[in-house]
């Protein structure tokens, strides 16, 4: 693993590792975007309004049971013959990797604008707040902590599922693991492995810095104690099914 | 869908499906064995629950093909050993619950441990009479978590070669040929509804004092 993470001739080229690490990020942050812009709005609307609650729970559930290697491998069977060349398994992979990353952000965002204080709430209206004036200045702010550690499980998620994908030649870091894999080199399996690992736990722990950050920090000095019992039932903290 | 072909099959599906019994619910029992004492550890000790959640935080980032390879390093053992299957699952469960199991046991009101003591409980028979009991539920809601998920990473496997309900869907794929890919997804996920069903099963029996009504 040493002999091949220090062999300088691993670190360019097509296939040399930043290649990889680049591909990994690019597909992991389209992925993201995508199923933030789709799952943020849905999470808020459902949070405010309380229609289609039904959905959240349902949702969660049914797309966490479904494996995602066979979700992978079945889109790219479907897909693949109707695109030419690399859109023929970026396209499922994509597709999947928003799929399994929209429901931790939909359901941390639905919570999140479901447990503001409803006095936060009724104070603003008291105020002469408008609806979007709540919104925007009470209800986001407030739901942020919930609807970030949405996306930072999401991301895992992505980022692990992008491992795997490599299975089906998607680019980024998963090709040493399944590529070591096809040319009996263990030692280029774990030194993929390793960076995975790394990648994972970096991108975690960047988001949690920045949710230190944003947040605001009234909002965290009160929830840190008035959340501790009633979290097991709720924040059970969304697995990386991958 | 090719039936014909499912029937020829059939033998092999049900040992697939045998394994993926095997590697899916094994580390859920492990897991919850360990997760218990260590739950109750940090729920004992404020200093040690940042620490121990910390930790199993940091395990769980770790994606699970990577665990996959990485754990034969570890554990000595060969790369297609299903070992590394199980306590690779075995790490994410116990990463999941014991937080769960501290949270549980938090979650159980003081008046009710008040009781217990007064009623002459000595500390390990409140944990295990009224503590434990008490926070089934919210026990219970973190394994069904974890054995959902446990269902769809095992399938993972297959891309090391290990066999299970996943090897269809590499043969799938090889093949060029849906049948065995479709019938892989839902016997996971029938799989997946079967032991979120009996774990449900098993918290209403444990807490027959609970209205019948159990939401999700």
């Amino acid at each position: 693993m040493i002999n091949y993470l220090f062999n300088p001739a691993h670190w360019s080229g097509a296939d040399g590792i930043p290649t990889l690490i680049g591909e990994h990020l690019l597909y992991s942050l389209i992925a993201l975007a995508v199923a933030a812009i789709i799952a943020v709005p849905l999470g808020i609307y459902i949070g405010v309004t309380g229609k289609g609650v039904f959905m959240i729970a349902g949702l969660a559930n049914a797309l966490r049971a479904l494996p995602s290697v066979g979700l992978l491998i079945l889109l790219v069977l479907l897909i693949s013959p109707a695109f030419p060349s690399k859109m023929g398994y970026i396209l499922p992979s994509l597709i999947v990797l928003v799929l399994l990353a929209v429901p931790p952000i939909l359901t941390n965002t639905y919570a999140g604008v479901r447990a503001v204080d409803a006095a936060a709430v009724d104070a603003a209206k008291g105020m002469g707040f408008r609806t979007m004036k709540i919104l925007t200045d009470i209800q986001l702010p407030c739901s942020l902590p919930l609807m970030l550690s949405g996306v930072r499980s999401a991301l895992l998620q992505i980022i692990s599922t992008a491992t795997i994908a490599a299975y089906i030649s998607l680019g980024g870091l998963g090709r040493l693991l399944i590529d070591g894999k096809a040319q009996n080199d263990y030692s280029q399996m774990v030194a993929g492995a390793v960076l995975v690992a790394l990648l994972a736990l970096f991108f975690d722990q960047l988001l949690a810095f920045i949710t230190r950050r944003v947040v605001s920090p009234g909002l965290t000095r009160r929830t840190v104690k008035a959340a501790a019992p009633t979290a097991a039932t709720d924040t059970v903290k969304t697995p990386v099914a991958a | 869908m090719n039936f014909e072909w499912l029937g020829r099959q059939s033998d092999n599906i049900v040992f697939l499906l045998g394994w993926h019994v095997l590697l899916a619910v094994t580390p859920l029992i492990l897991g919850l064995l360990i997760a218990l004492p260590l739950g109750w550890w940090a729920h004992r000790s404020r200093r040690i629950y940042p620490l121990l959640v910390g930790v199993a935080g940091l395990l769980y980032t770790v994606p699970s093909l990577a665990l996959f390879v990485l754990l034969p390093l570890v554990l000595g053992t060969k790369i297609l050993d299903p070992l590394n299957i199980v306590a690779a699952l075995t790490i994410y469960t116990v990463a999941l619950l014991v937080r769960v199991v501290a949270d549980a046991l938090d979650s159980v009101p003081e008046d009710t441990v008040q009781a217990a003591k007064a009623m002459g409980y000595r500390g390990y028979q409140s944990l295990v009479k009224v503590e434990l009991p008490v926070g089934v539920p919210v026990i219970s809601a973190g394994l069904r978590v974890a054995a959902v998920s446990n269902v769809s990473l095992v399938s993972v496997a297959a891309l090391l070669g290990i066999p299970q309900l996943g090897s269809l869907f590499t043969q799938g794929f090889q093949l060029r040929f849906f049948t065995p890919i479709i019938a892989g997804i839902i016997l996971c996920v029938v799989l997946a509804m079967i032991l979120d069903g009996l774990i449900i099963l098993l918290n209403r029996w444990l807490t027959p004092w609970t209205p019948k009504v159990v939401a999700s």
